[in-house]
C-alpha cells in the first residue's frame, strides 16, 4: 500500500491554473522524484501535500488517513519531515540546539507545567540523538556555531537533519541541491541515499537537478505547466520524447 | 433629529484633529515604512518650539510667522533629517518589530531632550496655535466653530489633496513606495535610495510639525502625553485605511469623532453604549479591525524580498570566556546581590527600605518582558494593564472576600494570565506591529474604560490591603515584606530560567528563528505563544499584586502613578536597553527603572561632575533616564540582546583576553566578533 497518495490536485492562484488535477503516489521506503522546470507547480504541489495552502480540489492521504483538514504542525506529528527550497533554519541556534528541538517535538513530551517544575532540560537521550545525527552527516565540526555564520551547503544538510530528527516516515526535500556545488549535491546524495537504505525513509524528491534525480530515484513524476506530463520508472521516463521536449529540451 | 445633528457637528473639529494625526501617521508609514509611534513625539518638539519661540510669557516673544517658520519648515524637516540619517537609514532592511521598538525609544527620550534643551517648565501653560486669535468663535444658525477649527479643516483636506497627487503624479512619490517596498530593488533601478528616505523623513516630520503648532490650542498645557494620547487615538483610523490610503484615513478619523459623539450624547444616559463604548469607540475599532480585517492579516509584514543580500546583524559578541571567568562573574553578581539585600536589611532607612522594596518589585513585573519580549521575540504593550489586574484583583478579593491576600494575589496572577490567554487568540494571527497594536488598544481601552468600572478599580475610596502573613511569619514590617518580594524575585526568576531552557523556551527560540520550519517539526505555533502571553501576564499579575500589597492602600486612584499606558512603552524600552533575554536583564531594568534617577542622576553624578566643574551641580534632570534608556532601545535592531548587555559582554571578553595574556604572556587577541563565511538567506517563502 502507498503511504501518501495525492488525488486529482488543483490549486489555482487568480487566473493562473498552478495545478490541474495532479496525482502522484509514494510507498513505504520508496525514493520518488518529482521534476519539473520552472514555473511549473513543484512548490505549489509541495505546500499542498503540507497543509501550507489548502488545494481546490482533489485529496491526499497519508498512511491511510485523509489529510484534509490537518493542519501544518499535526502533519508533522503524523510522519512528514520537509526541507524548504529558500532555506529555513532557527536562527540564532546551533545545528546541535535545531536537533534537539526537533527530537523534543519528535517526542512530543513536555510544556510549560514540566518546565515550571524544572523538567524541561535536555535529557541524555536528546543529546545522544542530536550527536548521532551530527555524526551522520558530517557536521561535528560546526556543531556548536549559530547557524547564521555557516554556508548554504552546511544549512541544507541541517535541515535534513532537523527533518530527520523527527523520525519521519515520509521525507519532502524542495530542491536540497539549489545553491550547492558539485561536491556539496554529492554528499547530500550520499546522506539520502544512507537514509533511506537504512532507516527505510521514504523520500519525494523535488529537484531540478536531473544528474541528481538520475542517480538516486527509481520512480519519477513530471510537471509540465501544473500538469502530470510523464511518470513511471526513471529510465522510461527520460526517455520519454514529451518530457524531452518539455524539460530536457531547454536543459541538456 | 436636531440633537443627533447638533452632535455631528461636534465631532467634527475632533474628528479633523484625529485625521490630521491619522493622515500624518499614514504619511509616515507609507513613505519610511516605520510605524511611527514616536509620531506625537515629533509634533511635540516642534510645538513646544513655538512655545518657547512664541507663546512663553517669559520667552523670545517672536512674532507668529517666524516663530512658526522656523519650528515648522526648518527644525521639524531637519528632525525627520537627522532621524533618518542616524537611525532609520541604517533600519531599512530591520525588522517591523526592530524598526517598532527604535520609535517607542525614540517616543519615550526626544520629548525629554526638547525638555532640556528649550529648558520648558514641567507644564507649560497657556498654549496658543499658530492662527490669530484662534480661539475666536464663528456661529452658524445654532452651530459654533472657532479659527483653530476651521483651519484645522482646511490644512487636513489640502494636506490629503497635495500628498494624494504627489503619490499618484510625482516620480518622487513612486519612488518612496519602492523605496519602502524593497531599498534593495530600488536601488538596482538606478534610484539613490538614502535621498527618497531623507526626503520622506523630512515630508513626514514637516507633517507632524505642522499638527504639532496646529493642535497646541486643543490642550490645557503642551506635555508630550498630550500628543501621544492624540496619536494612540489616530492609530485607529490609520489602521482602517490599511496604513496606505491618505483619504480613508482622512474619512476615517472624521467618522470615528462623530460616531463617538453620536453615541456619547443620544442613547439613554446610563446606557452601555454611552458609557462605555462611545468614549472607547477609537479601541474598540482598532482592535476590531487589526483582528477582523482580513486585508491586514493577510499582508502582515512586508519585508523586503532582496533582504538576504544584506549582511546579517553582528554576531553576538562570542563567548570565549573561561569557566573561571564565569563562574567569577556569578559570585561576583551574588556578591553584590547579597551585599546590597544585607545593606538595605539592616543599615538602609525606611526611604530606601521602599525604593528597594519597590525596585525588586518592579523586577517581578519586568520578568514579564523578558518572556514576552526576549523569549517569543513581540512587543507587548499591555503589561501595565496585566500589572493592574493583579493588583486590583488583590485588593477587591481581601476588601469584599476576606481573602488571605497571597491567595487573592495568585487569584490575581491567574485572572491575568486568562486575560493574557485570550487576548492573545484573536490576536495570534497578527505578528510584530500589529500584535503590539493590539496590545496598545487593550491597554487603553483598560484603561478609559475599564479601571473606571467599580469592579475593576473598587471606584473612588482606596482598598486596603494587608501585608501578608504565613504561619508563623508576618511580613507587615517592611524590611520583612521586602525580603519576602526578594523571595518571590528568586522564585519568578527561577521559574523563567526553567521555561527558557525547557520546552517552551527551546521551541518559543524555534519559532522566533522560523514560523514555518517550527510548524515542519510538528511545534504548534498557535498554542505556543497563547502559552507564552498567559505565563507574561502572570507574572506581570503577581507584581501588580505585590504592588497593591507595597501600596497598602490601593485603588483607582493609584493607577496613573502605577500603570498607565504610558508605562508599557516605557517599561519595554527599559527592559530591551538593558537586556530583554535575561533575567539577569530584568533585574537590572528593575534597579534602574527606580534607582537611577535617584542614585545615579541626584547623586552620583552631580558629585562627579562636582570634582571637575568649577560651578556647582546640585541635581540632574530625571528626563536623562527617559533619554538614556530611551537611546538604549534605539539600537534595538543592531544589539536585540540589549546594549548594556552587550556593553558588558563586549567588557568580559575584554577581560578573559587581558587574564589570557596575562596567563600565556602573548599577545595574539582572538577576534571579538564571529565573522559569518557566507550569509544563509533567511527569508519566507514557503
Ligand atoms: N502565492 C502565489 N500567488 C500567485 N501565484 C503563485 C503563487 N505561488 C506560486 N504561484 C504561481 O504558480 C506557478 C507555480 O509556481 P511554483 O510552484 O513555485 O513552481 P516551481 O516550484 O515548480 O518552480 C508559477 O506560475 C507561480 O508564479
Ligand atoms: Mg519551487
Amino acid at each position: 500500500m502507498s503511504l501518501l497518495v495525492a488525488e486529482g490536485v488543483t490549486k489555482k492562484f487568480a487566473g493562473i491554473t498552478a495545478l490541474d488535477s495532479v496525482s502522484l503516489d509514494v510507498g513505504e521506503h520508496e525514493l520518488v522524484g518529482l521534476i519539473g522546470p520552472n514555473g511549473a507547480g513543484k512548490t505549489t504541489f509541495f505546500n499542498c501535500l503540507l497543509g501550507l495552502l489548502r488545494p481546490d480540489a482533489g485529496t491526499v492521504t497519508f498512511a491511510g488517513s485523509d489529510l484534509t483538514r490537518v493542519p501544518v504542525h499535526r502533519r508533522a506529528r503524523l510522519g512528514i519531515g520537509r526541507t524548504f527550497q529558500r532555506i529555513e533554519l532557527f536562527v540564532g541556534m546551533t545545528p546541535r540546539e535545531h536537533f534537539v528541538v526537533a527530537a523534543r517535538a519528535r517526542a512530543g513530551r513536555g510544556g510549560l507545567v514540566a518546565d515550571l517544575l524544572g523538567r524541561g532540560r535536555v535529557t541524555r537521550e536528546e543529546h545522544d540523538r542530536a550527536q548521532e545525527m551530527l555524526e551522520l552527516l558530517g557536521l561535528g565540526p560546526v556543531a556548536d556555531k549559530k547557524v547564521e555564520g555557516l554556508s548554504l551547503g552546511i544549512g541544507r544538510l541541517v535541515e535534513v537533519g532537523r527533518a530527520l530528527m523527527t523520525e519521519p516516515r515520509l521525507l519532502l526535500l524542495d530542491e536540497p541541491s539549489s545553491g550547492l556545488d558539485r561536491a556539496e549535491t554529492a554528499v547530500l546524495a550520499e546522506t539520502l541515499r544512507s537514509v533511506q537504505r537504512e532507516r527505510g525513509t521514504a523520500i519525494l524528491l523535488v529537484e531540478h537537478d536531473v544528474d541528481l534525480v538520475r542517480s538516486l530515484v527509481g520512480r519519477v513524476f513530471v510537471l509540465d505547466f501544473g500538469v502530470l506530463i510523464a511518470s513511471g520508472r526513471t529510465e522510461d521516463v527520460f526517455a520519454d520524447a514529451a518530457v524531452r521536449r518539455a524539460y530536457l529540451g531547454d536543459l541538456v | 433629529m436636531e440633537e443627533l445633528v447638533s452632535a455631528v457637528i461636534r465631532g467634527f473639529p475632533q474628528g479633523c484633529v484625529y485625521a490630521l494625526v491619522a493622515v500624518g501617521f499614514v504619511l509616515t508609514y507609507k513613505t519610511s515604512g516605520v510605524f511611527n509611534l514616536a509620531f506625537g513625539a515629533q509634533a511635540f518638539v516642534s510645538a513646544a518650539l513655538y512655545w518657547r519661540l512664541h507663546t512663553d510669557p517669559e520667552g523670545w516673544q517672536w512674532p507668529i510667522v517666524p516663530a512658526a517658520f522656523v519650528s515648522v519648515v526648518i527644525a521639524a524637516p531637519l528632525l525627520g533629517f537627522v532621524l533618518d540619517r542616524a537611525l532609520y537609514r541604517h533600519l531599512r532592511t530591520a525588522s517591523p518589530v526592530a524598526k517598532l521598538v527604535t520609535s517607542l525609544g525614540l517616543l519615550v527620550a526626544l520629548p525629554e531632550i526638547a525638555k532640556i534643551v528649550l529648558d520648558m517648565p514641567p507644564q507649560a501653560y497657556g498654549t496658543e496655535g499658530i492662527v490669530p486669535d484662534g480661539r475666536v468663535v464663528y456661529r452658524f444658525g445654532d452651530y459654533a466653530l472657532n479659527r483653530d477649527d476651521i483651519v484645522t479643516i482646511v490644512v487636513v483636506i489640502l494636506a490629503v489633496a497635495v500628498l494624494s497627487a504627489l503619490f499618484r503624479f510625482t516620480a518622487l512619490g513612486l519612488r518612496m513606495r519602492a523605496v519602502v517596498e524593497s531599498p534593495r530593488m530600488t536601488e538596482l533601478a538606478g534610484v539613490n535610495a538614502d535621498r527618497v528616505g531623507s526626503i520622506s523623513w523630512m515630508l513626514s516630520s514637516f507633517f507632524a510639525g505642522v499638527a504639532g503648532v496646529l493642535l497646541a490650542p486643543l490642550f490645557p498645557y503642551l506635555g508630550a502625553d498630550q500628543y501621544f494620547q492624540l496619536v494612540v487615538t489616530a492609530v485607529a483610523a490609520a489602521v482602517l485605511a490599511g496604513l496606505s490610503s491618505l483619504p480613508v484615513a482622512l474619512v476615517g478619523g472624521l467618522a470615528l469623532s462623530v460616531v463617538s459623539q453620536v453615541m456619547v450624547t443620544y442613547p439613554p444616559q446610563d446606557s452601555f453604549v454611552r458609557q462605555v463604548l462611545g468614549p472607547a469607540l477609537p479601541f474598540v475599532v482598532l482592535f476590531g479591525v487589526l483582528v477582523f480585517m482580513p486585508s491586514l492579516q493577510r499582508r502582515r509584514e512586508a519585508t523586503d524580498p532582496l533582504a538576504g543580500v544584506d549582511p546579517p546583524p553582528p554576531a553576538l559578541a562570542a563567548d570565549e570566556r573561561s569557566r573561571a571567568l564565569t563562574i567569577g562573574t556569578y559570585v561576583f553578581g551574588a556578591v553584590v546581590g547579597l551585599g546590597f539585600f544585607w545593606w538595605v536589611l539592616t543599615v538602609a532607612n525606611s526611604y530606601w527600605l521602599a525604593r528597594f522594596t519597590e525596585a525588586v518589585i518592579y523586577a517581578v513585573i519586568f520578568c514579564s518582558i523578558t518572556v514576552i519580549t526576549g523569549m517569543t521575540g513581540q512587543v507587548s504593550l499591555c503589561q501595565p494593564a496585566f500589572a493592574a489586574i493583579g493588583a486590583f484583583t488583590t485588593a477587591q478579593l481581601v476588601t469584599r472576600y476576606d481573602m488571605s491576600v497571597l491567595a487573592a494575589m495568585v487569584i490575581g496572577a491567574l485572572l491575568a494570565a486568562l486575560t493574557g490567554g485570550l487576548l492573545s487568540i484573536p490576536a495570534l494571527r497578527l505578528g510584530g506591529i500589529f500584535l503590539a497594536l493590539a496590545t496598545l488598544a487593550f491597554a487603553l481601552f483598560f484603561e478609559r474604560v475599564l479601571v473606571k468600572e467599580e469592579w475593576v478599580g473598587g471606584g473612588a475610596s482606596l482598598m486596603d490591603v494587608p501585608r501578608p502573613t504565613i504561619g508563623p511569619w508576618d511580613f507587615g514590617d517592611d524590611r520583612a515584606f521586602f525580603v519576602l518580594c526578594t523571595v518571590v524575585l528568586v522564585v519568578v526568576g527561577t521559574l523563567v530560567i526553567f521555561v527558557r531552557g525547557g520546552t517552551t523556551g527551546r521551541y518559543l527560540d524555534a519559532l522566533r528563528g522560523s514560523e514555518v520550519a517550527a510548524a515542519a517539526i510538528g511545534i504548534n505555533p498557535a498554542r505556543l505563544r497563547i502559552t507564552a502571553f498567559a505565563l507574561s501576564a502572570a507574572i506581570a499579575g503577581v507584581g501588580g499584586g505585590l504592588i497593591a500589597m507595597f501600596s497598602e492602600r490601593f485603588g483607582q486612584a493609584n493607577y496613573d502613578a502605577r500603570f498607565s499606558v504610558f508605562f508599557g512603552l516605557v517599561w519595554t524600552v527599559i527592559v530591551v536597553s538593558i537586556g530583554s533575554r535575561t533575567v539577569e536583564g530584568a533585574i537590572q531594568a528593575g534597579a534602574a527603572f527606580i534607582l537611577f534617577p535617584l542614585v545615579i542622576l541626584q547623586r552620583f553624578l552631580p558629585w562627579l561632575l562636582n570634582l571637575v566643574l568649577p560651578w556647582h551641580v546640585e541635581s540632574l534632570p530625571t528626563g536623562l533616564t527617559f533619554i538614556l534608556f530611551g537611546l538604549g532601545a534605539i539600537t534595538y535592531a543592531k544589539h536585540p540582546e540589549g546594549s548594556v548587555e552587550f556593553g558588558k559582554r563586549r567588557s568580559l571578553n575584554a577581560v578573559q583576553r587581558w587574564i589570557d595574556r596575562l596567563g600565556r604572556g602573548s599577545v595574539d587577541t582572538p577576534p571579538d566578533t564571529v565573522e559569518p563565511a557566507v550569509s544563509l538567506p533567511t527569508g519566507s517563502e514557503r
